[in-house]
């Protein structure tokens, strides 16, 4: 049965492409969940993170774990930072305001990488030997399994820090409403930071990790990558953080799902087409709830 | 004399002669500035034309798009199809240019506009992305490679008279019906629907005015650039044209016309700094934001202004001679 392998082959293929929009997409929903914002510098918080992790994976005392764990402490701070720096400051004013300040953002973190390493594509140092397991009929390599592996732990440990620490809890609430939550006692700033620095962690994780499995890492490289993300987020309902997951696993498959039908040239709309045919049918997403309007 | 401005005829003629003037003027500047100077000056007409239409699809209908970068290259390839491979003349592919954008406009319009918000605003990236892509796959456009061989016809005078044609289109659309109940659906769909006003009427005329006029600008583009490729019409693209938006302020004309001279010339003022220009650039975006949230002149009534400012300024002579 070839087509049935060629499909389980794809299947994994997507699934690790899909585990790193979806550790970006977590960063896109969970922000818009607490203060609604889109907060378009994540694509170049990946871009940062795989970065941090090539210049730490460049010194020869490191390995991978410590790559992934350094970058992603890197790209927490950043995120931080830029949260403090950019946002706070118009947090009460219109949404759109906020969306061009984080353009000027992108736009700054990508320039500065261009100036600090040079516009050209890097490769990424061999972290560790890439080895091919034939499971049945289909093939499945190392870097696949750390990739899948990886972003489901990061997965799991986001759900049971949301559900089961009062730091979640608090999250939570303030997805809710957040100004009963802050007459409840919850500190409001601490949250954003929280969501801000996890966001931008998982990113950076996400950076590192197509860093090692595409071989490639350049200024520019967060854009688009940012930008399926993004229709990731909203594909499963922005806002919702099983929808991040599905919409990011969603979007890696039918990419891989174009190159398997011969139309790799359209790969990068597919990710769109599917979107806009999702929200025509559901307007708010696959897991997103209907929001009741009223005047 | 208010009863004469109400003529359409009087107001017809006095656009006429608005139009010449503007022909005239440009034209002598054109003679007088350098070329770099002058080029600078092309594109911001350009972008004003294309942030105008953005600006009455976000700014006064209050649909956020991300897309208009789109519309930007169909018009710039209907065009430039048009006066190369079928020989119309330029001002004729400008108007194809403009006409085959607001027709996809409408057609993008009636199935999309049915989301809101950010939903909204993420169909339209993805269909940007998808017009990028497509432009890149087609035989007819020259694929990736680019399209070449557009003759550089767009002139200083003609992109300024259509930029002030536009301009006073747009300010006579937001003082018409029309335009009151495109406001109405940004500041409230439900409670606008509820009066009556047809929301998806509106919302549509609005995106195909919008649309025209991102095709009419991508088509002066292609005519400027005279060789256009899928890249020049990317995410950063529609981003650019928001950023003139929001900018000037959102649903404010004087604003669009200032974001657009500001961020048009930015880069080239920033030329200097070399490598650091787009870090300030980026820079330059946030602190604007910071300090101006709605942005350079939003919020800011220009002609409440101009009168009180006259006014003050007739008091005090009152005051004086008193």
């Amino acid at each position: 049965m070839p087509i049935l392998n060629n499909l389980m082959q794809q299947l994994v293929n997507g699934l690790a492409l899909g585990g790193i929009y979806a550790l970006i997409a977590l960063g896109y929903t969970m922000v818009y969940g607490i203060i609604g914002m889109i907060n378009f510098a994540y694509g170049e918080i990946f871009m940062f993170g795989a970065y941090a992790g090539l210049v730490l994976a460049l010194t020869n005392y490191v390995n991978v774990y410590t790559a992934l764990l350094g970058a992603t402490l890197i790209t927490m701070i950043l995120g931080v930072v830029i949260e403090r720096v950019a946002y706070k400051p118009i947090r009460r004013s219109s949404r759109l305001s906020a969306l061009i300040s984080a353009i000027g953002v992108s736009i700054f973190l990508s320039s500065f990488m261009v100036r600090v390493k040079g516009p050209n594509t890097r490769g990424f140092p061999t972290l560790f030997e890439n080895r091919i397991f034939e499971i049945g009929n289909f093939q499945i390599t190392i870097y696949q399994i750390v990739i899948i592996g990886v972003a489901g732990l990061m997965m799991l440990g986001l759900h049971l820090f949301v559900t089961y620490t009062k730091m979640g809890r608090a999250m939570r609430a303030c997805a809710q409403d957040k100004d009963a939550a802050s007459l409840m006692g919850v500190n409001i700033d601490r949250v954003i930071s929280v969501t801000f620095a996890i966001g931008s962690g998982l990113a950076g994780t996400a950076g590192v990790l197509a860093g090692i499995y595409f071989n490639a890492v350049q200024p520019y490289m967060g854009l688009l990558a940012g930008l399926k993300a993004f229709a990731a987020a909203v594909l499963g309902g922005i806002g919702s953080i099983p929808g991040a997951m599905i919409g990011g696993i969603v979007i890696g498959l039918t990419e891989i799902l174009g190159i398997t039908v011969n139309l790799s040239e359209y790969k990068d709309a597919f990710a769109f087409a599917i979107l806009i045919l999702v929200l025509l049918f559901k307007p708010s997403g696959i897991m997103g709830r209907k929001a009741n309007k009223k005047v | 004399m208010k009863k004469l401005l109400d003529n359409w005829l009087v107001q017809f003629l006095l656009f006429l002669c608005v139009l010449g003037l503007t022909a005239f003027i440009t034209d002598a500047i054109g003679d007088v500035l350098p070329p770099y100077l002058l080029m600078i000056g092309l594109f911001i007409g350009i972008n004003l034309i294309m942030a105008l239409g953005l600006n009455l699809i976000t700014g006064v209908t209050g649909q956020l798009s991300l897309g208009h970068a789109a519309f930007m290259s169909i018009g710039a390839y209907a065009s430039a199809i048009a006066t190369v491979n079928y020989h119309v003349p330029f001002l004729g592919g400008v108007l194809i240019g403009g006409l085959v954008a607001c027709l996809f406009g409408i057609v993008i319009g009636f199935p999309t506009l049915r989301l809101t918000g950010d939903y909204l605003a993420i169909a339209t990236l993805g269909f940007a992305e998808i017009v990028r892509v497509q432009f890149t796959n087609m035989k007819i456009t020259n694929g990736a490679i680019g399209f070449l061989g557009i003759q550089g016809s767009t002139t200083f005078p003609i992109v300024m008279t259509i930029a002030v044609i536009t301009i006073i289109l747009m300010v006579w659309l937001e003082n018409s019906r029309n335009g009151r109940a495109m406001l109405a659906i940004r500041e409230d769909e439900i409670a606008s629907s509820a009066v009556g006003i047809n929301t998806t009427l509106y919302k549509i005329q609005a995106f195909a005015i919008g649309a025209f006029c991102a095709g009419v600008g991508g088509a002066l583009f292609a005519h400027t650039t005279t060789f256009i490729q899928p890249t020049d019409f990317g995410f950063m693209k529609s981003v650019d044209i928001l950023s003139i938006v929001v900018l000037g302020g959102l649903g404010s004309i004087p604003g669009t016309v200032i974001g657009a001279i500001v961020l048009t010339a930015a880069p080239e003022i920033l030329r200097p700094l070399a490598n650091y220009r787009m870090m300030v650039y980026g820079v330059l975006l946030v602190i604007i934001m910071i300090f101006r949230p709605y942005g350079l002149l939003g919020g800011v009534n220009l002609r409440k202004a101009v009168r009180r400012a006259f006014m003050l300024t007739k008091k005090k002579q009152a005051g004086r001679e008193e």
